[in-house]
């Protein structure tokens, strides 16, 4: 048997008529930062939910380091590390109240775990004596990310760390994930952000409860099979009703202040160039662009949608 | 244990950093205690009346002064007119009518029965009792008299009846606040422990806090413990916050043993406050608690013999009256403070409550997941 992390299969849970996860298998392998990519609502909550025994599945099973979620469910509170998207600390005590809280609750202390918070802890160390809800975003995921990690876990479920954090923490956010892995902790993480998922060693993009694809970020955009190019002109929004209607365009998307369009094998860009003159776009800025996490995934979706 | 008392040492760091929190603790039994024993009494001390005197004899207004000269009796006014009379318990200016009829001397001097009427204002139906009862307190005797005196003026022969005489044991004066006291305190000390708690779970389920907690290998029974104890520590301070008002302000009888009475009152707080986190563990936000903990308390509160006493209501009541909390604790510390029943006395009472207490408990306990 492999050496696997975290095991799972056939996993389905329904809410009343919809399919929160449908049929969801995948492996994790020990100590890499596995990332789950999906829009809101596509089951990475309930997942994660499932793994970190607060939800039980309707059916299959999962595993962590070796233990059933249901069954050993005991152990696997044991050794896993949960952060939820939401912020779930107490906001009425403060910084050092919450961790030696936890720590407490975990049968440990702060002092025995210090070595592997401390990288994340010094940050919010001047602010110890602050309460909670007086934090910025970025210091309360510090601290959220300090109290999941007290007990030492070998497993780091986390749910959404970045949503509503500034670009630099969460930056510095990536960097720590990336120094626990180097401490044999494996972390499965979601997010809604497709840069991020760039910084993962494996990727899953799941939608509507499905896992649509588990790869390496390299090879999920060595995957694309189309022509990619980069458009743009400065009456967008005409540019991209335009390219919809090329019958040779197999997706169009706005990425800031350009388009991605991909297209039809064997189409290129003199094809692209005099379709939209006789559209009457004239002198458009077009050049070919390595699809991203984003394309890739967008293209899966669609795929799914036929 | 070690866990239970952090959970414990947390719950009042977060209690006592609450800004509303403690001003409502220490406030609310002076309000209620000085509010609410005042007020919520039965005593009549003023009851409007209105006279009716159609004979205007000298016996009629010897009655009439002996309403007079009682102390519950105010003489609103008088008329001849029946109407202007009904008019007056109409527009709420009357308690009472008393109408004396044109032959009631002549009737009684011939040595026969002479009839006047009584017409209460009824809207209350407790207070029209009592004032049923005072003005028939106040014409039995006006009767005697009448009979003595009469009887003496036409033959000299002795009266045979039967005196009696009364001693209202355990409140001699009938004094209501003696009363009332202990049974507000038990509604102050229930309503600050059982809401608390119960609003307390909510919370952390609102604030999503509970998530946190739900993933740590803490127990079921560690966390519920962890969560009745610091609450029911407030309560038991709070009680004896209120009994030390009640005795410094209303000077309560305390007969009996004051050991007796914390224990029992732990025991009753036990069973309180783990129905109020039975309910939050089965609620998901703090208003469903706020209702549920509302119809569970007036329905309590009212069945549980505060106002009205538990023996005089119907079979079934009584019966329902076994899963009434309230109802033990209201009996109790009345026997307690104001009798001085020993353990022996409410043996039956706190062994109830202590099987109540596990079985809620236990109930609340198993209710509470941490898996959903």
């Amino acid at each position: 048997m492999p050496d696997f992390s975290i095991d799972i299969q056939n996993l389905s849970k329904t809410f009343g008529p919809v399919k929160a996860l449908d049929d969801v298998s995948f492996q994790v392998e020990k100590s890499e930062i596995f990332g789950l990519i999906g829009p809101d609502g596509s089951g990475k909550t309930s997942l994660f939910r499932i793994l970190t025994s607060l939800l039980l599945p309707d059916s299959g099973m999962a595993t962590m380091e070796g233990y059933d979620v249901v069954k050993s469910y005991k152990i696997i509170r044991q050794i896993t590390g949960y952060m939820p998207g939401r912020f779930s600390l107490y906001y009425d005590l403060t910084v050092e109240e919450n961790l030696a809280f936890f720590a407490t609750i975990f049968g440990t202390t702060i002092k025995e775990n210090y070595d592997l918070i401390k990288d994340i802890y010094i940050q919010i160390e001047p602010f110890k004596n602050r309460r909670a809800g007086n934090l910025s975003g970025g210091m309360k995921q510090k601290l959220a990310l300090s109290c999941a990690l007290i007990h030492k876990p070998k497993v780091l479920v986390l749910d959404e760390p970045t949503t509503g954090v500034d670009a630099v923490s969460r930056k510095e956010f990536w960097e720590m994930l990336k120094k626990l892995k180097q401490q044999d902790i494996t972390i499965i993480v979601s997010t809604p952000y497709m840069d991020e998922a760039s910084l993962c060693d494996h990727v899953a993009l799941i939608q509507k409860g499905k896992i649509l694809s588990i790869e390496t970020p390299a090879n999920i955009r060595n995957a694309f099979s189309h022509p990619l190019y980069k458009i743009a002109y400065p009456d967008m929004y005409r540019l991209l009703t335009t390219l919809r209607t090329f019958s040779e365009a197999v997706s169009a998307h706005r990425f800031g202040d350009s388009i991605h369009v991909a297209l039809k094998t064997r189409t290129g860009e003199k094809e692209v160039r005099s379709f939209l003159e006789e559209q009457g776009l004239k002198d458009v800025a077009l050049e070919p662009v390595r699809p991203n996490i984003e394309d890739c995934f967008m293209d899966l979706m669609n795929d799914t949608h036929d | 244990m070690r866990t239970i008392g952090y959970i414990i040492q947390k719950e009042f760091i977060q209690i006592f950093r609450d800004k509303t929190m403690l001003p409502i603790i220490i406030i609310m039994p002076f309000v209620q205690l000085i509010v609410l024993v005042y007020a919520a009494t039965f005593e009549m001390k003023q009851i409007d009346m209105v006279v009716v005197d159609q004979d205007l004899s000298t016996t009629s207004r010897q009655l009439i002064s002996k309403f007079q000269g009682s102390p519950f009796f105010v003489l609103e006014g008088n008329t001849f007119s029946m109407d202007e009379a009904e008019d007056m318990i109409k527009s709420d200016k009357a308690d009472i009518v008393m109408v004396i009829p044109n032959d009631f001397q002549k009737k009684l001097m011939s040595g026969e029965t002479s009839a006047i009427q009584l017409i209460v204002n009824a809207i209350n139906a407790t207070a029209a009792g009592l004032t049923n009862a005072y003005s028939s307190y106040v014409i039995a005797d006006f009767n005697k008299n009448i009979l003595t005196e009469n009887i003496n003026f036409i033959q000299p022969i002795q009266t045979r009846s039967i005196d009696v005489s009364y001693s209202y044991w355990y409140n001699p004066e009938l004094n209501y606040k003696i009363y009332m006291l202990p049974g507000i305190l038990v509604i102050l000390v229930t309503i600050i422990g059982a809401f608390l708690a119960a609003l307390n779970i909510v919370r952390e389920k609102e604030m999503g806090t509970i998530e946190q907690i739900n993933v740590t290998p803490i127990q079921k029974y560690q966390f519920i413990t962890g969560k009745l104890l610091p609450f029911w520590i407030i309560a038991m301070a709070e009680f004896a916050f209120g009994l030390t008002l009640g005795k410094l302000l209303f000077d309560i009888p305390i007969v009996g043993n004051l050991g007796l009475l914390f224990g029992f009152a732990g025991v009753y707080l036990l069973v309180a406050l783990s129905l109020g986190l039975l309910i939050s563990t089965m609620a998901s936000n703090q208003q469903q608690v706020m209702f549920i903990m509302f119809f569970f308390l007036l329905t309590f509160i009212l069945m549980s013999g505060i106002f009205t006493p538990v023996e005089s209501m119907p079979d079934w009541a009584q019966k329902v009256n076994i899963i009434n909390p309230f109802a033990y604790f209201m009996r109790v510390i009345r026997m307690v403070l104001l009798k001085g029943s020993g353990f022996s006395d409410i043996s039956y009472e706190f062994y109830s409550l202590l099987i109540y207490a596990s079985l809620i408990f236990s109930l609340a306990v198993w209710r509470y997941r941490k898996t959903a």
